[in-house]
């Protein structure tokens, strides 16, 4: 049974003063027990109270409200004629200003405030009373300052769901505005009500995004064109290519159709160096990577399959997570993998197999951050689980350099594009790290904890020295950091260059010395071969080499036992002539 | 009459000045040699300025008064010249 009492107020009595009035109490409802009703229920005995004599203490929570702000403008309009005076009529105010001038008050005060006026205008000719007397010198440089990344601002998902911010992208001009994808990249959690769109935001403003863009499926990844500042290229959650344009509205002005995408969600899309500046190449986990002109998004208008075989079979393709391409290079690309090789590949090739020039593995997961140095080219930095190393592209073996082993997950990495020994790196436990390699190898030179959840996405601004990372919960940080990690030091470039030459000649040395130890050991196998009856020639089936590789196993095992036993019993036998001394 | 007249063209052919304003108590513009509209915007925001300027220094000192005032911006000089029933605006570039 409902209690309900109903207001009604008649609509043209809305927004009067309430007149309250006192009232008798007055029984509404009145519920009589009802002991039949007791047969429903049992008598519990015993029953279980917790007491506690402790002192009651309650906890508040205050959060003032969002403070939003707007900007606005005022146009000044004349006023303050007299009544009689109507200021659009010129001539009721030029009668007006006539009549002004020919009071003996006007003259005489325009006269003595002339008088004042003409010194101070003098004055100022006479002497620039700002001027820098003592040219100062070169600022000493500050000594020492900690290096610091410190929060600018937050920008929060605006939606309920909230979804991972998996990709940013800055404005190209003067990085005003930071263009970011949401979408969920865990597998079957998308809800019903998750939003859709992708936000771009005033980094002035966090509270409320610029501008949405409306995709038919998440965004993965977003770019901004670098030659127009109005196109946005997105690879899609479903494999479809998008381009906006910011001055025609949310909705995309062209889609890729579904056939000649991807199957996989897009997880990075670049711009390509171009005459027309309208053409792009996007990677996926399903093995392809596929060049788009925006002009024409029907179909792709080159593909390349991931084939390590080099066959262009798409069942043995490896799955692409990072694409890296420099406008200096605009023949060459990498693309990252999932199974953590790096493949090189050159985009003039005839064929398709040679368009996948090389390979370098070293990685145990997959790649998601894939970047050339912006000073030395021939040097990049791959990001993927727990490590970040630096390749120089000459040795295919091993990388160079490398990070220690972290606790967390690596997720993203981007060089500093101000200075060539500085890299940054974020983990999926919310930790920003700011590695300085002339400084510093074993460790970051900053580390800062940027949020709790984890950190997905990273981009540097243009001009170094402000960057943002995009969290798991749609979270977007935006960190200023210090002056002295983002200016160029005197001779860093020189001592940068002599670091990767060195790294680079040691990896040759062991590279070559790991060679001739290869060599070594297959002549020495090969001759064991002649003496051997012959073996089965060629590669053995799966099955021979487990039963070969688990006989050799166990014959070692055996020959270990062996060894240890005639210890023993040469323990024993001298234990003996001791005993017998005795 | 002649002598304001002169008195205004001298100061405005002065070296670097850009613009002058004559304006009454209720910030109506008498004579100025800027556009209209620049003009109603200093006469406005200038006299509201002024005042605020005065009453701050009558307040310190309620015998003293406010007899000239000087706004160095970036890229030119705002001077004020304000009386008891008129005021003279004068936009200067100074000597850099």
């Amino acid at each position: 049974m409902e209690i309900v009492y109903v207001y009604t107020k008649k609509r043209n009595e809305f927004g009067r003063q309430c007149n309250f009035s006192d009232r008798s109490a007055e029984l509404h409802v009145d519920i009589l027990p009802d002991p039949s009703l007791a047969v429903n229920f049992i008598e519990r005995d015993p029953c279980d109270v917790p007491i506690q004599c402790t002192q009651e203490m309650s906890e508040h929570e205050v959060n003032t409200e969002r403070f939003e702000s707007d900007t606005r403008g005022i146009n000044h309009v004349e006023g303050g004629w007299p009544k009689d005076v109507n200021p659009h009529e010129m001539e009721q105010t030029i009668r007006f200003r006539k009549k002004v001038e020919k009071d003996e008050n006007y003259i005489s005060t325009v006269m003595q405030l002339g008088n004042n006026m003409e010194h101070c205008i003098k004055q100022n000719n006479a002497i620039d009373i700002y001027r820098e007397y003592f040219e100062e010198e070169e600022v000493v440089e500050e000594s020492e300052v900690q290096p610091s990344a410190k929060t600018i601002n937050v920008f929060r998902d605006p939606n309920e769901v909230k979804r991972t911010a998996s990709s940013l992208s800055w404005h190209p001009d003067g990085s005003r505005k930071l263009a970011v994808a949401y979408s969920s990249l865990e597998f079957q959690k998308v809800s019903k009500d998750m939003s859709l769109n992708s936000y771009i935001w005033d980094i002035e403003n966090p509270n409320k995004p610029e501008m949405t863009l409306k995709p038919v499926s998440p965004l993965v990844c977003l770019e901004y064109n670098p030659k127009d500042c109005h196109i946005l290229v997105g690879g899609s959650y479903n494999g479809q290519i998008a381009y906006w344009d910011t001055r025609k509205g949310s909705q995309p002005v062209e889609m890729s159709t579904i056939e000649h995408s991807h199957r996989d969600p897009v997880y990075r899309v670049i711009w390509l160096q171009s005459k027309t500046g309208t053409d792009t190449f996007s990677a996926s986990t399903d093995g392809q990577v596929l060049w788009w002109d925006i002009r024409k998004m029907s179909e792709p208008t080159e593909r390349l399959i991931l084939d390590p075989n080099k066959k262009g079979n798409l069942d043995n393709a490896l799955g692409a997570i990072s694409l890296e391409f420099e406008t200096t290079m605009p023949t060459k690309f990498m693309v990252g993998t999932e199974q953590g090789l790096v493949v090189s590949c050159n985009r003039k090739a005839k064929t398709p197999a040679e368009k996948i020039v090389c390979m370098y593995s070293g990685h145990h997961g997959p790649i998601y951050a894939l970047q050339r140095n912006p000073f030395f080219p021939k040097n990049f930095l791959t990001v993927a689980d727990w490590t970040a190393r630096i390749w120089s592209e000459d040795i295919k073996e091993s990388s160079i350099m490398w990070t220690k082993y972290h606790t967390a997950y690596l997720s993203d990495g981007s060089w500093s594009p101000v200075r060539p020994s500085v890299f940054f790196t974020i983990k999926m436990d919310g930790t920003l790290d700011v590695w300085d390699f002339l400084f510093k190898q074993n460790d970051p030179t900053l580390s800062v904890k940027v949020c709790d959840e984890a950190l997905n996405s990273l981009r540097v601004q243009d001009n170094g020295h402000f960057l943002a990372c995009g969290s798991q919960l749609g979270t977007v940080t935006l960190l200023e950091i210090s002056s002295g990690l983002c200016t160029l030091q005197k001779n860093e470039k020189a001592l940068a260059t002599a670091m990767f030459e060195r790294e680079t000649k040691r990896e040759k040395i062991l590279e070559a010395r790991h060679r001739e130890m290869r060599l070594k050991e297959r002549s020495r196998s090969e001759q064991s071969k002649e003496e051997d009856t012959k073996e089965g020639d060629g590669e053995e089936s799966p099955e021979e080499l487990i039963t070969r590789i688990e006989k050799d196993f166990y014959e070692i095992v055996e020959a270990e036992l062996k060894k240890r036993d005639k210890g023993e019993e040469k323990k024993a036998i001298i234990e003996l002539p001791l005993e017998s001394d005795i | 009459m002649a002598e304001v007249e002169e008195t205004l063209k001298r100061i405005q052919t002065h070296e670097g000045v850009i613009g002058t304003i004559v304006v009454n108590a209720e910030g109506i513009p008498i004579r100025t040699t800027l556009d209209n509209s620049t003009t109603v915007q200093y006469a406005g925001l200038l006299h509201q300025l002024t005042m605020k300027a005065r009453s701050t220094v009558r307040d310190i000192d309620p015998q003293n008064d406010l007899t000239f005032l000087r706004i160095r911006s970036k890229k030119h000089e705002i001077m004020v010249a304000p009386d008891k029933e008129y005021m003279l605006i004068v936009i200067q570039n100074p000597s850099e």
